[in-house]
C-alpha cells in the first residue's frame, strides 16, 4: 500500500527527513513550541465569525425593556400600544417564562424577565421582537409599566441591618432569616484563637475591594431560530454552552435533546459570559413565538448593567506570626456585596475564604464570609473568581507582617513556602513552583537594589498567589465525565478533534490541536478542531475556573493515545519491530532507534492507512474526571475550591507616585507564573500578560460604581467605555512574563492553568509598591489620584498633629 | 429614507443601498456583509470599528456613511494581497497578538496606517498610534511585538516567520510555523 497511489497530490508539511534525528531526540515535537494558533489568521483577516456577524433570512431584532427602578413591585405591564406599532411582531414579559433559574442549582432566584419585582436598575422587564432595531427601540417606549417603588439598598451593611429584613430583596429561603443574605460560610481550620494569642507579631487591617467588571470588547449577542423539525437552535456569545443548553430547555419547558446551542467565535468573556443571560431566553422564546429567527445584541450600556463582575468586598484581616517568621493564625471576616441576584455567589462566598491557603504554610485559619444582596447589577465570577479580593487583603497583611518582623518581604514569603502536600484546609497540592516564581521576579526586577532603596516617590512591591486548575466538581452534581473529546483520524492524514471546551480567546482550540499533533505525529495544518456546538461535540462544562487545559486536555490525550497505539502497532507489524520503537512525529512514523533509516520511515498518512486497514475506521473518545479520593477534606464545603492541580504566581511591581497629584504610574510588572508545563509559551505569555494587565487596571483605573442620591441613586456611574476607563496602550506598564514549569502529575504533560492565576498578585504588589514609595498604606481600592492624594494629605495631617502634640 | 450611493472599498467600486442615517460601520456590516469591522460600543470609544480612509484611520461607527463617499476605504478584509496575508496579519498570529480577536481588525487598520507613515516606528510611536484601540485580552505587549515584526518584514522583505524564529531562537522555525497559506484553519461550527 503506497500513500502516493491513494493521494497523489498530497502536499506534506512534514519535517525534512534529515531532521528526524533531532525530532527523535526531542521529548516533544509540538508541545512547548511557539506554534501558530488554529484561529489567529482567521481573526487577523476578518474571517472569524462572531455572533453579531451572523444573519438569517427573515431575521427579527429583539430589544429588552429594562427597569428604571432599583427595587419595586411591578403592578402592571401593558404592551398594547407597542403591539400596535407596524413592524412589531411580539412582546413578551415575565409571565411568559415563569420558571426561575440560576447558574447554581441551589440558588435559582432569577427570571428571564422580571416576574413580580425588579431588583436593580437594568433588570429585564419585557422584550420586543420587531422587523428592525429601530422599530424595536421605538416599541420599547410604548410599553407601559407601573411600579410600586420599594426601599432599596446600595450598601450591603444597610441590607444586613435587622430593619432591612422587613422589605428584603428576595424572600428568605428559610423562615426567620434576612432575605438579603444569600449565604454565610464560617470555617475554621486549627485553633485560631489559641495560635493568635501566641503570636509575637499581630497585624490587623480593614481592606476594601471596590468592584470591577469584565468589559469584553464584544457585547453579548444571541440569535435563535426554530426549525421545521422542532429543533430550537441558539447561537450565543457564551462561555458555557452546556449550561446554557440545559437552562434554555428547562426555562422554556423544552426537551433538551431538541435544543442546539452553538458558540460562535467569542470576542472576550473573562467570566462575564459564564451563565445564561436574559437575551438568550428572550431570543429563544421569540423565535418560537414568531417562527422567525431573532437576534438580540446588547448595547454597551447593557453590558455594564448585565455585569456579573467582581464582588465588592469589605474584609477584616488579622494575621499572627511568630518571631521566627511563621504564620500562626489568619482570621478573616468578609462581607460580599452581591448585587441583585445570586449568580455564582454561593461559590464566590466559599472562594473568598477557601482559595487563600496556598502557597504559604499557616498553622491555623478561619474565615467568616457573608454574601449580601443589594439593589445593584448582580456580581458574579470575573477572572480569578472570588479570590482576587481576599488575596489583596492577605498579601498586604503579609507585607505588614514582614516589616514588623524586620524581614525582606520576599525572604519572609520564602520562609513560609508550603511546598507540596496539604493546605491547612486540606487541599492536596502535588506541584508547587512558587519558590522559582519568587526567585524569577526577584532576579528580573533587580529587587535587591531597589526595595526600600529608591527614595521618596518610587517604590517596588511583591505579592504571591495560588489558583485552581478547574474545580473538582461540576456545578450540578452528576457522576458523568467533566470533559470529553472525540477524535477522528482519516486516511488522508487529517485529524479532527471534536471537543466541548469554549474557545474564548484563551486558546483552548489550539491547545487541543497541539495535543493531537503531539500524540498522532501530524503537522499542525492536518488538524481540524470543532468545538462548543452541542449538536456536534461531547459535553464539556465550559470555560470557567481555568479548567480547559487540564480537563479537556487530559480527555484529548486519552482519545489521541488510543488511536496512536493502534497506529504504532500496525506500523510495527509492517516493519517487524516493537510498537514502542515506533514514533509518530513531525508528519512521519519512524523507528525511533534509527530515524535516518528510509526503510523504516513513512508519511503519517500512510501509517494511518495501515492502522485503518487493520482496525477499521479510526476514531476514539477520551474523557476526564477529576480524582475524588484524598484530594480535599471531608468537611461541609471541603469540595469547593478543590482542584486537580494548583498554579502559583509571584509579581513584583514598580511604581512612581507623584505626591502632588496622587497619580500612581506603574512602570513595570514582572510576573512569574507556574503553569506546570507551557503547552505553547506564546499562549501562556499572552495569558500572563493579559492577567497582569487586568489586575493592574483594577488597581489603578476601573470601578463599577453607582450613583447615590434621590434622583440618580442606583444608576451605574459610568456605563460607557469612555467613562469606565479600561487601560489604553498608553496607560499600560511594561509586562514582563516569566514562565515557571513545575510539571504537575495530574495535568496533561504536566500542564496547569495560566488564564486566571497570574491576575491575583497585581493588586497587592502595586499596593505594597506604593507603600515602599511613600510610606503610606492604602488598603482601599482603586488607587486613583484623588484617593492617593487624600491618603498622603491625611498622613501628613496626622503627622503634624503628632508633632504639635 | 433610503438612498443608493457609491463607495470605494478595498479596491472595488460598489453601489450600495443604505438608510440615510447609516454610519459607515452599519453600511459595511449590514448593507455589504463586510463583517470584519466590528462594533464594540457604537459611540466611538473602543476603536474596534477602525477603518482607513485614504490611508488614515477613522472610526466607522461614528462616521455618517455620506462622509465616506469619494474616499478610498480600506477594511481588515482589504489588507491582504490576494490569498497572502499582510505581514501584519501574519505577525499577529505568530506573536499571539490576537486572542479573542475582536479588537484585532481595528488595531490592524491603525497599525497599517502607522506603518504606511513610519517604516521603523519606536515602541512609543506604536503605543501612541494604537491608543484609540482598546484591547481587553493582551495587555498590548504582544500587539506591540507583532507590529514591530511586521515593520521589520516590510522593511527587509523577510518572512515574519523567520523574524519571529530568530527572536526566539526556535528549534524548528520553518516547520513549527507553517506558512500563512497553509496554516491550520479555524473550523468553528459557527462558520457553517
Amino acid at each position: 500500500m503506497r500513500n502516493e497511489d491513494l493521494f497523489p497530490l498530497q502536499e506534506v508539511t512534514a519535517d525534512a527527513p534529515e531532521r528526524l534525528r533531532e525530532v527523535a531526540e526531542a521529548e516533544f515535537r509540538t508541545i512547548g513550541g511557539r506554534n501558530r494558533s488554529t484561529d489567529g489568521l482567521h481573526k487577523s483577516t476578518g474571517k472569524a465569525v462572531y455572533t453579531d456577524d451572523m444573519t438569517f433570512p427573515g431575521m427579527l431584532h429583539g430589544k429588552i425593556l429594562r427597569s428604571t427602578e432599583p427595587h419595586a413591585r411591578i403592578l402592571s405591564i401593558d404592551p398594547a400600544k407597542a403591539l400596535e406599532l407596524p413592524g412589531v411582531y411580539e412582546v413578551i414579559t415575565g409571565k411568559d417564562m415563569p420558571t426561575p433559574y440560576g447558574i447554581i442549582p441551589w440558588t435559582p432566584d432569577e427570571h428571564a424577565l422580571a416576574l413580580e419585582k425588579v431588583r436593580f436598575v437594568g433588570d429585564a422587564v419585557a422584550c420586543v421582537a420587531a422587523i428592525d432595531e429601530e422599530t424595536a427601540n421605538t416599541a420599547l417606549g410604548l410599553i407601559e409599566v407601573e411600579y410600586e417603588p420599594l426601599r432599596y439598598y446600595l450598601d450591603p451593611e444597610e441590607a444586613l441591618a435587622p430593619e432591612a429584613a422587613a422589605t428584603p430583596i428576595h424572600e428568605p429561603r428559610k423562615p426567620g432569616h434576612n432575605g438579603n443574605v444569600l449565604k454565610r460560610v464560617q470555617l475554621e481550620f486549627g485553633p485560631v484563637d489559641e495560635k493568635m494569642e501566641k503570636a509575637d507579631v499581630l497585624v490587623e487591617g480593614e481592606y476594601f475591594f471596590h468592584g470591577t467588571t469584565h468589559t469584553p470588547i464584544e457585547p453579548h449577542c444571541a440569535i435563535a431560530r426554530m426549525n421545521q423539525n422542532g429543533l430550537l437552535e441558539v447561537w450565543s456569545a457564551t462561555q458555557v454552552p452546556h449550561y446554557l443548553h440545559r437552562e434554555i430547555a428547562r426555562v422554556l419547558g423544552l426537551d433538551v435533546a431538541k435544543v442546539r446551542v452553538v458558540q460562535p467565535t467569542v470576542g472576550g468573556a473573562f467570566g462575564g459570559k459564564s451563565e445564561p443571560f436574559d437575551l438568550e431566553f428572550c431570543v429563544a422564546l421569540l423565535a418560537i413565538r414568531t417562527g422567525r429567527p431573532v437576534k438580540i445584541l446588547y448595547t454597551r450600556e447593557e453590558v455594564f448593567y448585565s455585569h456579573r463582575g467582581r464582588h465588592p468586598m469589605k474584609m477584616s484581616y488579622r494575621v499572627g506570626a511568630s518571631r521566627d517568621g511563621r504564620i500562626l493564625a489568619v482570621d478573616a471576616k468578609t462581607i460580599l456585596d452581591g448585587g441583585a441576584y445570586a449568580s455564582f455567589g454561593l461559590v464566590t462566598t466559599y472562594y473568598s475564604g477557601q482559595l487563600l491557603t496556598a502557597p504559604y504554610e499557616m498553622d491555623s485559619y478561619r474565615f467568616d464570609s457573608t454574601r449580601v444582596y443589594t439593589n445593584k447589577a448582580p456580581c458574579g465570577p470575573k477572572r480569578g473568581h472570588g479570590s482576587v479580593q481576599p488575596r489583596f487583603a492577605f498579601e498586604i497583611s503579609l507585607d505588614k507582617v514582614a516589616e514588623k518582623l524586620g524581614l525582606d518581604p520576599i525572604e519572609f514569603r520564602r520562609g513560609v513556602f508550603m511546598g507540596t502536600g496539604r493546605t491547612v484546609n486540606e487541599f492536596r497540592v502535588q506541584s508547587n513552583g512558587f519558590l522559582e516564581c519568587l526567585e524569577s521576579v526577584e532576579r528580573a526586577s533587580g529587587w535587591m537594589n531597589k526595595f526600600r532603596k529608591m527614595g521618596y516617590g518610587r517604590g517596588i512591591g511583591v505579592a504571591g498567589s495560588c489558583y485552581i486548575s478547574g474545580t473538582n466538581y461540576p456545578i450540578y452534581p452528576n457522576p458523568l465525565p467533566q470533559a470529553a473529546v472525540q477524535v477522528q483520524v482519516e486516511r488522508s492524514g487529517r485529524v479532527t478533534v471534536l471537543h466541548g471546551a469554549s474557545e474564548i480567546g484563551q486558546g483552548s482550540d489550539s491547545t487541543m490541536a497541539y495535543i493531537a499533533c503531539e500524540e498522532l505525529g501530524v503537522p499542525l495544518d492536518y488538524v481540524r478542531v470543532f468545538s462548543a456546538d452541542t449538536d456536534l461535540v461531547p459535553v464539556d462544562l465550559g470555560a470557567y475556573s481555568s479548567r480547559e487545559t487540564v480537563m479537556v486536555g487530559n480527555a484529548c490525550v486519552m482519545g489521541c493515545r488510543e488511536i496512536g497505539e493502534k497506529v504504532r502497532g500496525s506500523v510495527a507489524s509492517e516493519w517487524g519491530i516493537e510498537p514502542s520503537h515506533v514514533r509518530l512525529a513531525g508528519g512521519w512514523a519512524f523507528d525511533r532507534r534509527d530515524p535516518a533509516s528510509p526503510e523504516r520511515r513513512m508519511p503519517i498518512a500512510q501509517a494511518f492507512q495501515f492502522a485503518e486497514a487493520e482496525h477499521g475506521t479510526l476514531g476514539a473518545v477520551g474523557h476526564y474526571n477529576t480524582p475524588k479520593e484524598g484530594v480535599h477534606g471531608e468537611y461541609r464545603g471541603g469540595t469547593i475550591g478543590a482542584s486537580p492541580a494548583y498554579s502559583f504566581t509571584a509579581h513584583v511591581a514598580e511604581v512612581d507616585v507623584d505626591p502632588e497629584t496622587g497619580f500612581v504610574e506603574v512602570k513595570t510588572i514582572w510576573v512569574a507564573h507556574d503553569c506546570g508545563r507551557a503547552l505553547n509559551p506564546v499562549l501562556v505569555e499572552g495569558q500572563i500578560e493579559g492577567s497582569a494587565y487586568m489586575g493592574y487596571a483594577e488597581a489603578i483605573l476601573e470601578e463599577q460604581a453607582y450613583k447615590t442620591g434621590e434622583h440618580q441613586g442606583a444608576l451605574h456611574d459610568a456605563p460607557s467605555l469612555l467613562d469606565y476607563r479600561i487601560p489604553t496602550s498608553l496607560d499600560c506598564p511594561e509586562f514582563v512574563s516569566l514562565i515557571v514549569e513545575s510539571i504537575d502529575p495530574e495535568g496533561p504533560y504536566g500542564a496547569k492553568e495560566a488564564g486566571e492565576g497570574p491576575l491575583h498578585p497585581s493588586l497587592p504588589a502595586i499596593a505594597n509598591a506604593i507603600y515602599d514609595a511613600i510610606g503610606i498604606r492604602i488598603d482601599s481600592l482603586p488607587f486613583t489620584p484623588d484617593r492617593v492624594w487624600r491618603a498622603i494629605r491625611d498622613a501628613e495631617a496626622a503627622k503634624s498633629a503628632e508633632e504639635v502634640a | 429614507m433610503k438612498d443608493i450611493i457609491t463607495l470605494h472599498i478595498n479596491g472595488d467600486e460598489l453601489e450600495v443601498g443604505v438608510s440615510t442615517h447609516f454610519t459607515l460601520l452599519e453600511t459595511l456590516r449590514y448593507a455589504l456583509g463586510l463583517t470584519g469591522s466590528k462594533q464594540g460600543c457604537d459611540k466611538g470609544d473602543c476603536g474596534t470599528c477602525t477603518v482607513l480612509l485614504d490611508g488614515q484611520s477613522h472610526l466607522a461607527c461614528i462616521m455618517p456613511v455620506y462622509e465616506a463617499i469619494g474616499h478610498e476605504i480600506t477594511t481588515v478584509e482589504g489588507l491582504a494581497d490576494g490569498r497572502t496575508p499582510h505581514p501584519l496579519q501574519d505577525a499577529f498570529d505568530l506573536c499571539g497578538a490576537a486572542q479573542c480577536g475582536f479588537c484585532t481588525p481595528g488595531i490592524l487598520c491603525s497599525s497599517y496606517g502607522l506603518l504606511a507613515e513610519k517604516a521603523h516606528p519606536s515602541r512609543d510611536e506604536i503605543r501612541r498610534a494604537l491608543s484609540g484601540n482598546l484591547c481587553r485580552c493582551t495587555g498590548y505587549t504582544k500587539i506591540f511585538e507583532a507590529v514591530e515584526v511586521a515593520a521589520e518584514s516590510l522593511r527587509s522583505g523577510a518572512d515574519p516567520r523567520d523574524i519571529v524564529a530568530e527572536r526566539y531562537d526556535l528549534a524548528f522555525p520553518s516547520r513549527s510555523m507553517q506558512s500563512a497559506a497553509c496554516a491550520p484553519g479555524s473550523t468553528g461550527a459557527s462558520d457553517a
